[in-house]
């Protein structure tokens, strides 16, 4: 069970969180304005690297906060989690 | 015949003697045996069977390793299964052999007591008790930590100070970031731990190795170092004439502490000899082929192995998370060096036992490498070697080894197959531990409950709720029940328990923009005092959850959701309002349980609130449908709300929960003379379904869009955005073949979730058309309905569809969804 440390109640066991996928995947300013193909990108393509992601989750069994973290896919290690309006860790 | 020696046994009390029953015989052995060392003293060298090929078989490790003497505990507790050797003697024990497979318990047979699990935090934990763990332990809590020290034997030797010590403790698994399990297990308790360690050290030893020979899996044959075991800590010699074999040193000094005690060595066998061969003229053939590290938790940790050449096995190659690490002998310290042999040479290979608990041997090895396998995890899968309860202890590294040398690619080739927790069986029942039954999950019951239950209610759960069904009369079932239910509704007036509705407070000076980008509707432009019914869609353009949204004030709304998606829409609003919105200055609160819910339906509801006693004007023109007013009923504070989910005139009041009954019961005594008739979850399905109201997650799947459901005009075409918008131009959207809601008139009741076709073949495959989502007897209409999506079903009214099922098959007309009451007349007369 990962402990993730969520930028304002600090480490927790991973079951009082939920994953929320890829992060800094900006909802689209005018969505009408794209093209199927590009409004089908934004729905369903994501980004599945080996090493270091940037992701989302959810202290929804805690402060119900949203945050960003880098976590490497390989160690599970997180390299940080960071607030929605703070710039991803090196 | 007593094998316990006169003296000795640093485990055992001779003061206090045990009387325990193995197999139907009354037996003694003494406080600080195992069962399998009371065995041994006793003399039963081969009380066991294998499992496929009915063998006999005796006990041949003294640890947790062991494959042959496998037990079924029945008293002072119950284990479907267990080795011999991990059970602690305690008096009036009653065990039976199990010839590798357990039995499942009746329910009567179960502990009665519940698993504990504890949680528990430690800058370190170790993980075995043997020189190098408590070495460990010791100097952990010498810096200062709070160090946990746990090992599956019941005894722990000199344990350290200051170090939690857990015997009878087994670490089940290591996951992530230093979580472990672990299992204790006593005569008079259980536990499961939950272990959240900074650094976890894992002193988990090593074992010795066995060697495929010919009858190796024979009563009397036992690890060498076993047979020392049994001296030293328990006084029990395993056997009076014994022969030796062995690849290392360390066998030598185990034929030296059981030849110390009085037995006869008489063959010393080295490589290069066959053992078998000695079998017959001793009692006892111990065999010793090198020592293997106990990696089972460092490996499912991701941990790898290298091979060593000196040890003739594989070593942690320490490459692993930076809090895990490997001491002491399961780091390889300390082991002999030996000669790496694993199989006698020999022609026929049909008794060279690898896996004794799968009964598995080389020839069953060879057959898989004849079969064209190469890989040991292959073999493993071919050959079920490694997969008994053991997990592969005895067998892992030698069957790694042994496919090597048959394949000839050489000895560190390919180790050992992988492991994964839990490193022993652990019951269902001890990972429930407590949460079961009632505790199973949470139970939500609303304000009116108690009336409820007081009238005979019959309940059904949704989500975490106790919803009532339906109110059965006199011994009704639930039939009759519900028809009475639906005409009082819709002849006079009923009333339902509507407080489970999810209730979500949404306030800020953005709550109108807000809630018109989570909803295909315009809610800003709805005025103070009025009500709109709304879809939430998701991105993909799906229905997602419905509700109507109350405005209270310029800046303040209160939302309702489906019942069971009060948690997921209030997760969405926040999703949305921190993720991508974070300027909008909107704050939504969870107010399900604060309002209770009394919902009058039908003609006579009017008069029931005005007999009730309300200081709100209930003229239409003052009180119009879809809106809401504060006021006063029965003397108590509330919010009467005009919404109607059955089609008739109805008035749901809002109440403070905690005088949610005190209201219900003023509207029952009130509404008696009128006809007020309570209704519950059933009646109200069927009454919605008349209307052709859909449930969202019933009548929807998660594929479906508002267009599908008929109901295109609850989607704004303005140019703004809202959730899913994008999504509804797609050209999958507008497949002009989509299923689309259409209503149902079958012959009989039809099976909700039956699926629909144009013509029944009577072979099957049959193209499918579409399933029935809801299906019920309407007493309204005296017949079935059903609401079903089909394939273009819109344009498909009056048509016959036919539901092939096992019992015969039923014809339905496609009609309008909406079956009672079109022109929608009746809800504001």
């Amino acid at each position: 069970m990962l402990l993730i440390r969520c930028p304002w109640c600090g480490p927790r066991d991973e079951v009082e969180f939920r994953y929320g996928g890829q992060a800094h995947i900006a909802y689209p300013g005018d969505p009408e304005a794209l093209s199927d193909e590009e409004w089908a990108n934004f729905l369903f393509m994501r980004d599945n690297p080996l090493g270091p992601f940037r992701e989302r989750w959810y202290h929804v069994h805690g402060c119900r906060r949203w945050f960003n973290a880098v976590r490497d896919t390989s160690t599970h290690r997180f390299v940080g989690t960071y607030r929605m309006d703070e710039e991803p860790p090196a | 015949m007593s094998r316990r020696l006169g003296t000795g046994g640093s485990w055992i009390d001779r003061s206090k003697p045990l009387t325990f029953r193995f197999d139907g015989e009354e037996y003694e052995g003494f406080e600080g045996d195992t069962l399998a060392s009371a065995l041994l003293a006793n003399g039963i060298i081969a009380g066991f069977t294998s499992p496929l090929l009915d063998r006999p078989r005796g006990v041949m490790t003294a640890g947790p390793e062991e494959p042959n003497a496998f037990v079924e505990i029945s008293e002072p507790w119950f284990d479907a299964i267990v080795a011999a050797t991990m059970v602690e003697l305690v008096d009036g024990l009653v065990a039976d052999p199990r010839a590798g497979v357990g039995r499942l318990p009746d329910a009567g047979e179960m502990a009665s007591v519940d698993a504990a699990h504890r949680h528990v935090h430690v800058e370190t934990l170790v993980v075995g008790g043997g020189l190098a763990g408590r070495r460990a332990a010791a100097a952990a809590a010498k810096c200062g930590d709070r160090v946990m020290l746990v090992d599956e034997r019941h005894r722990i030797d000199r344990p350290p100070d200051g170090v939690t010590v857990l015997p009878r403790t087994t670490a089940l698994g290591v996951y992530d970031d230093g979580y472990v399990v672990a299992h204790e297990r006593s005569a008079t308790l259980e536990r499961l731990w939950h272990v959240r360690a900074t650094r976890v050290v894992l002193a988990t030893g090593a074992q010795e190795r066995f060697v495929a020979f010919a009858g190796n899996d024979r009563p009397g044959v036992m690890l060498a170092s076993a047979a020392a075991t049994y001296v030293e800590r328990f006084g029990v010699l395993p056997g009076d004439r014994v022969a030796i074999f062995t690849t290392n040193d360390s066998g030598l000094e185990s034929a030296d502490a059981v030849r110390a005690s009085g037995a006869d060595i008489v063959h010393t066998i080295g490589v290069g000899e066959d053992p078998s061969a000695a079998i017959e003229g001793v009692d006892l053939l111990l065999v010793s082929g090198g020592w293997n590290p106990n990696l089972t938790l460092w490996r499912s940790m991701g941990g790898g192995l290298r091979y060593s050449r000196r040890l003739a096995t594989y070593r942690p190659d320490n490459v692993g998370p930076p809090w895990l690490e490997v001491v002491g002998s399961a780091d390889g310290d300390g082991l002999p060096g030996s000669q790496a042999h694993w199989l006698e040479p020999a022609d026929d290979y049909s008794e060279h036992f690898v896996d004794l608990q799968r009964d598995q041997t080389v020839a069953d090895i060879a057959q898989a490498l004849d079969a064209g396998l190469v890989s040991v995890e292959h073999v493993k899968r071919a050959t079920y070697i490694g997969t008994a309860i053991d997990q592969g202890r005895t067998s892992g590294v030698l069957a790694a080894a042994i496919v090597n040398q048959l394949l000839g690619t050489g000895p560190d080739a390919q180790g050992p197959s992988g492991a994964r927790p839990p490193t022993v069986p652990i019951s269902y029942a001890t990972i429930a531990g407590p949460d079961r039954g009632d505790l199973l999950d949470p139970i939500r019951r609303t304000r009116i409950h108690p009336w409820h239950e007081e009238q005979g209610a019959v309940f059904e759960d949704v989500g975490q709720w106790k919803r009532p069904r339906y109110f059965p009369r006199d011994g009704e079932d639930m039939d009759p029940a519900v028809a009475r239910e639906c005409l009082a509704v819709r002849n006079k007036a009923g009333v339902l328990d509507a407080s489970t509705l999810g209730k979500i407070d949404v306030v800020g000076p953005d709550a109108g923009a807000f809630l018109d980008r989570m909803y295909t509707n315009r809610m800003s432009t709805l005025p103070v005092g009025s009500i709109r019914y709304g879809f939430m869609l998701g991105l993909d353009g799906m229905v997602a959850d419905d509700g109507v949204a109350m405005r209270l004030g310029d800046d303040h709304f209160l939302l309702t959701t489906t019942t069971g998606n009060a948690a997921m829409v209030l997760d969405r609003f926040e999703e949305w309002l921190q993720t991508e919105w974070p300027a909008l200055r909107v704050y939504c609160t969870s107010v399900t349980e604060q309002w209770a819910d009394v919902a009058i339906a039908g003609p006579k509801a009017r008069d029931i609130l005005a007999a009730v006693g309300a200081d709100i004007d209930l003229a239409p023109e003052a009180f119009p449908f879809m809106t809401f007013r504060d006021g006063e009923v029965a003397g108590i504070p509330v919010r009467v709300a005009r919404v109607s989910f059955t089609g008739e005139l109805s008035y749901e009041i809002l109440v403070d929960g905690r005088r949610g009954l005190e209201l219900w019961e003023a509207v029952m005594a009130a509404g008696a003379p009128l006809g007020i008739t309570a209704y519950g979850t059933e009646a109200m399905h069927v009454l919605r379904a008349e209307k052709g109201f859909v449930i969202v997650g019933q009548d929807t799947d998660g594929t479906v869009t508002p267009d599908d459901l008929g109901m295109s005009w609850i989607v704004r075409k303005d140019e703004s955005d809202f959730i899913g918008r994008r999504s509804l131009r797609r050209a999958d959207s507008l497949r002009e073949d989509r299923k689309q809601l259409v209503g149902l008139l079958p012959d009989e009741l039809l099976p909700e979730g039956a699926q629909l076709v144009d013509e029944d073949t009577g072979r099957i495959p049959m193209p499918m058309i579409g399933p029935v989502t809801s299906s019920y007897l309407s007493a309204t209409l005296d017949r079935p309905i059903a609401l079903a999506m089909v394939e273009r079903g819109r344009s498909r009214h009056g048509e016959t569809v036919y539901a092939p099922l096992p019992g015969g098959t039923i014809s339905a007309e496609i009609v309008s969804p909406v079956l009672y009451d079109p022109e929608g007349t009746r809800h504001d007369d």
